[in-house]
């Protein structure tokens, strides 16, 4: 018999096994220079101040918000697929106010704009949330949906009363400098959002591991009739408040990357991040201080494939690959950790 | 008028072939009660299979492939779902994700240079002798491309084996209550496994529609979310093969009625109707929730004494 | 009758023999040596208390379950059965207490499931209705399941059955959910089906019944056999003997009958009615008191209403109707431990913070919750390495320590207890029953539920026992709660 701990060890080996193989294969299908790919890979990442400051961070910044968003919401048994269109909600909500309210001192517009994307983050989720409350509707479903609708809403934003006065193109005007995350270090992409999401992560730690609120969110998650029955929780109501803060995270991210990244609203503002999400979440198995790493990892991955692809031609999308396969292998751990509970 | 009205109702049933196929798979894997999040996966899947086998062998070849790779990607996800005992949402993200980059990573390494589109020829559309003479439908329901026929042959397939065999009523009892299929001697996890395998086939075969029928092109996530929009589909069509087959044209009609709007001149904004189908899918959703169409082991993950 | 005689036209003498049947679940013996010979052509009723082993037999007999030792026989030849299906094979067909009917379905589509091929809707229901006809049982082949009262479902559950052509039928406590009037309905036609050629095994708790409809009468009491009789040769009094022993129970425990209790009322219940989760009003206008430093024995089989009581009780379930009214701080031990009670995946600190986890604020003070943890295991002998310890590692026996010890050791004003010592092993039974006398004797007040009521009566100041959705006070006498337990006077 082979011990759990064994087990889960093999399991951690078969996946990096399985991802070597995996893109070892097509790098030699593709005719593409392996060692070549895989030096620009990591200097793209890792290789120079320049690729960890302003290409690594910077994409892992958004990845930490909406990867907190949903493990957040999973740790409670809430499935909050939404976090894409949540984090469009508040990208469009901070820039709206942040056209509006560049006139005032940066000291007041930046935490109003920011705000604003929460609240719009969090009011995208409530639509969700008050149907599964009131209704019973899976939130699987509909905030998949809320989705679409985002989207589409951006759409129309930045084609219509959001676009910039020239009406060529469909985006807005850029923000101002007011309204604008500060750069952490001169020269170099990584904005204030970096900082923000990290300390958010501690503070979603240390909510759950340390407070009553955190303690009731984590019991109805992880055995709902027991909290009931036991902790007198009242599941739903719980449920609710947790999909709100989950909105609110996603929409924050939204407006970290509009007014830290993007300084305008456009179409493609999110290249995925909601679904990408899912995968950080539950790379770090949900754990908040985890999910910091699991950013990391991702965004690292992403600035070291588009170098990669730059480089030495090897299509970026490669990094996407790794990513599901870093997830199934969890699944698989997962399964090997599950399976050897006492009955 | 009428040709405005008739080319859109036309474009409207082109562009809701391939949303119809994957809602019909969805339809049957939800109908065994679970949500496959992964159909987005086999579509694009199904989508650079079709590229690669129409590459060899022509239309034909490449919509076998297609399908092929549709069901071997749902294959994945079932093995996922049954062995790794995954919940069903996160199984269907992670297969999701898998097919998106690797379909896009193959697409760059082997067919080259990015940038440069390789075209496949795209099949035309064919006419139906004496029926596509009726008036208005006939053009619009029997000029179309030979997939379009096949969904029709599909949905009544479908609707005939859900209802007339035993198969199908295994597949409902196995949605509505696993413990009492399993009581009489149906193994519903068999059944899910299958039906998401089905659904996956479907799904590859919809993305072979859009590359073969559509584009004459494979693009890096080219699927755009058709796999997502045939869970809607499910939904506003209330789980019923015939109720699919009218959300899906309600989809379809939805993209297309941003020209007829440009053709009449009404300054109404395309996002609006493209927006539409989804709010009311959450109208449906909410305002159904007493007379329930969805079966009701959805979402709901097997208990051992029903595996 | 070609429905009814064998597979080689032959009538065999019994239609199913049970011989010298084992069955063990852990620690719980089950069935020992119980048997059971069921004579062809007659309508056989096997009657015993709760945990006595009649469904367990019955699920040995159609192959759900593979015994330890023993015989089967079905017509008279010896068979191995590795599945139900091999039971249908040969002519066995069960309807169990809880249906297994899709409620969207149509009464033909539920006796269709299973089959294999085309499936014509005329010719199938054609076929329900005929077979409705020829075996009497009212159901139309075109409604919706859910839309049934519970008679009518179980009718078709029987049809289910019959239409894989069952000569043999079980039933398993099938008038614990039907009215009287429904119940007269199904012996008459269990009456009539035997008459036909067709044998029926009755499980049942209700000896009047039994002794009225049935033929020949066989008694399980703690997984034996205790009497195989024909009815007519048995009388009420003889039979209840018979089910509840005469001689006092052997609990195993030398615990000490207790003092009665103080005159303060802790919980009361005036007029309630409540509901379970499917909406079926389940407890009607019950009235009843908890006092301080007693010990309340609550019994009530399946369906009673018994568990809707206790979760009032414990301030887990609001009344329909009527009045509850309960003190501030109760400890509750559900019956499901590994649903209700704890999270598996949580370790014991967590656990215990649990009790009382809506109404803390502010930061959880994790190092005292360890250290009240520590002394939960300290105080209660639990095997756990430390209060760090995942609660799913813990045995079953050591979990319900913990959960008594989280519950008890504030000295809550009530305790309800759902079936404290099910499947516990005898140490831990007796801690834990020790720990309910201290918590009554320090002044709180327990109800005890069990499934087993020579459990209960040592320890019970009063008994109630609950009985068809009414509540009863009865005397602390086996026979008396036995009597009231199945609605005998």
């Amino acid at each position: 018999m082979i011990s759990r701990a064994d087990a889960r060890l093999g399991v951690m080996a078969a996946t990096v096994a399985a991802i070597i193989l995996v893109v070892s294969t097509i790098l030699a299908a593709g005719g593409y220079n392996a060692p070549h790919a895989l030096s620009a890979l990591w200097d793209g990442a890792f290789g120079s101040v320049y690729a960890v400051l302003s290409a690594t961070l910077v994409r892992a910044t958004p990845l930490m918000f909406v990867g907190l968003a949903v493990g957040l919401a999973f740790r409670a048994g809430v499935l909050n697929i939404g976090a894409e269109g949540q984090l469009l909600a508040g990208a469009a909500a901070a820039v709206a106010v942040g056209l509006a309210v560049h006139g005032l001192p940066r000291v007041v517009a930046l935490p109003l704009v920011l705000a604003a994307g929460s609240l719009a983050g969090a009011a995208w989720a409530g639509v969700a949330g008050w149907l599964k409350l009131r209704f019973g509707v899976l939130e699987v479903i509909s905030t998949l949906m809320l989705n679409f609708v985002a989207t589409y809403l951006v759409s129309w934003l930045v084609r219509g009363p959001l676009q910039e006065p020239t009406r060529v193109y469909p985006q807005t005007v850029e923000l101002s400098a007011t309204v604008r995350l500060p750069q952490l270090i001169d020269g170099h992409r990584v904005h204030f959002g970096f900082v923000l999401a990290v300390g958010l992560a501690v503070a979603v730690w240390w909510i759950l591991a340390r407070t009553a609120a955190g303690f009731r969110i984590r019991a109805i998650g992880a055995g709902p009739s027991a909290a009931q029955s036991a902790g007198g929780i009242d599941p739903s109501r719980t449920a609710i408040v947790v999909f709100l803060f989950s909105g609110a995270l996603a929409g924050l991210g939204g407006a970290s990357e509009a007014t830290g990244v993007t300084f305008a609203l456009y179409e493609g503002l999110s290249p995925g991040y909601g679904y990408s999400a899912i995968a950080v979440a539950l790379l770090a198995r949900l754990h908040p201080l985890g999910i910091i790493l699991s950013a990391l990892l991702f965004g690292a991955l992403e600035a070291g494939a588009a170098a990669m692809q730059r480089d030495a031609n090897v299509p970026s999308v490669l990094a996407v690959v790794v990513e599901a396969m870093l997830v199934l292998g969890v699944l698989a751990f997962n399964r090997v950790r599950s399976s050897g509970r006492q009955a | 008028m009428s040709s405005v009205v008739g080319e859109f109702l036309q474009a409207s049933v082109r562009t809701a072939t391939p949303l119809a196929l994957a809602a019909y798979g969805e339809l049957v894997a939800e109908r065994a009660g679970v949500i496959n999040l992964g159909l987005e996966g086999a579509m694009i899947a199904g989508a650079f299979g079709a590229l690669v086998g129409a590459g060899a062998g022509g239309a034909g070849a490449g919509f076998l492939v297609a399908v092929l790779a549709g069901a071997a990607t749902a294959a994945l996800m079932a093995m996922v779902v049954v062995w790794l005992r995954a919940d069903a949402v996160i199984a269907g993200t992670a297969v999701t994700l898998l097919a998106l980059g690797l379909t896009g990573t193959l697409y760059r390494a082997l067919y080259g240079v990015q940038g440069a589109a390789l075209s496949v020829p795209t099949i035309a559309p064919i006419l139906v002798p004496g029926v596509s003479q009726l008036p208005l439908l006939g053009r619009v329901l029997f000029e179309q491309p030979v997939v379009t026929y096949a969904l029709y042959v599909v949905a009544a397939g479908l609707w005939w084996w859900m209802t007339r065999t035993h198969g199908g009523l295994a597949l409902r009892a196995v949605g509505e209550r696993p413990v009492a299929a399993a009581a009489a001697g149906i193994s519903p996890v068999r059944v899910r496994a299958w039906a998401l395998v089905f659904g996956g086939a479907m799904g590859g075969l919809a993305g072979g529609v859009l590359v073969l029928a559509q584009v004459g092109t494979f693009a890096e996530g080219m699927s755009a979310g058709r796999g997502f929009i045939a869970i809607a589909i499910v939904v506003l069509g209330r789980w019923s093969p015939a109720g699919v087959a009218g959300a899906a044209l309600l989809f379809g009609a939805a993209s297309q009625l941003q020209y007829v709007f440009q053709s009449l001149g009404w300054p109404v904004p395309y996002q609006l109707f493209l927006a539409l189908p989804y709010v009311l899918t959450l109208l449906v959703l909410a305002g159904t929730q007493r007379r329930n169409a969805a079966p009701a082991a959805l979402g709901i993950a097997l208990t051992e004494e029903a595996r | 009758m070609e429905l009814l005689a064998g597979p080689n036209g032959a009538v065999s003498e019994h239609a199913l023999s049970l011989r010298a049947i084992d069955k063990r679940f852990g620690s719980v013996q089950a069935l020992a040596g119980a048997s059971l010979t069921v004579r062809r052509g007659t309508l056989h009723a096997v009657l015993g208390e709760n945990g006595a082993g009649k469904t367990t037999l019955m699920r040995i007999a159609f192959g759900l379950m593979r015994p330890d030792a023993g015989d089967i026989a079905i017509d008279d030849t010896r068979v191995v059965l590795t599945s139900s299906r091999d039971a249908i094979d040969r002519g066995l067909g069960m309807v169990h207490q809880h249906f297994t009917l899709v409620d969207a379905m149509t009464t033909t589509e539920n006796i269709a499931l299973g089959g294999h091929g085309r499936y014509a809707l005329r010719d199938m229901a054609a076929r329900v209705r005929s077979l409705a006809e020829r075996t009497g049982l009212a159901v139309d082949p075109d409604t919706r399941v859910a839309t049934l009262g519970v008679g009518a479902q179980q009718r078709v559950e029987i049809l289910k059955a019959l239409s894989r052509n069952a000569r043999t039928l079980i039933l398993d406590e099938p008038t614990a959910v039907l009215t009287p009037r429904e119940s007269d309905e199904l012996f008459q036609w269990l009456r009539r089906f035997v008459a036909d050629g067709g044998t029926a095994v009755l499980v049942t708790h209700k000896l009047q019944e039994a002794l009225t409809i049935a033929d020949d009468v066989t008694v399980l009491r703690r997984g034996r056999g205790v009497l195989t009789a024909r009815a007519a040769s048995l009388d009420l009094a003889s039979l209840v003997r018979a089910v509840t022993g005469d001689e006092r129970a052997e609990s195993g425990s030398a615990l000490p009958r207790r003092a009665g209790g103080h005159e303060n009322v802790v919980a009361h219940l005036v007029a309630a009615s409540a509901r379970d989760p499917r909406g079926v009003l389940r407890l009607r206008e019950a009235s009843m008191e908890c006092f301080a430093g007693e010990i309340v024995g609550i019994a009530g089989i399946e369906g009673s209403g018994v568990h809707e009581l206790l979760r009032l009780l414990a301030g887990r379930l609001a009344p329909s109707d009527g009045v509850v009214t309960l003190p501030q701080s109760i400890g509750f031990i559900p019956e499901d431990r590994l649903r209700d009670a704890i999270i598996e995946d949580f370790t014991l600190t967590e656990n215990i913070a649990l009790r009382g986890a809506a109404a803390r604020r502010g930061r959880m003070a994790w190092s005292a919750l360890a250290a009240e943890a520590a002394g939960v295991l300290h105080r209660h002998d639990v095997r756990a390495p430390s209060p760090a310890t995942r609660a799913g590692a813990l045995s079953g026996g050591n979990q319900q320590k913990f959960v008594v010890g989280r519950e008890l050791d504030d000295h809550p004003a009530l305790v309800v207890a759902e079936n404290p010592v099910r499947g516990l092993d005898v140490r831990a039974t007796e801690h834990v029953l020790r720990e309910l006398m201290a918590s009554a004797d320090s002044g709180s007040s327990v109800a005890l539920y069990s499934a087993d009521i020579d459990e209960l009566l040592p320890l019970a100041n009063r008994m109630i026992v609950v009985f068809a959705g009414g509540v009863r006070e009865v005397p602390v006498d086996r026979s008396a709660v036995a009597n009231a337990l199945v609605g005998v006077a």
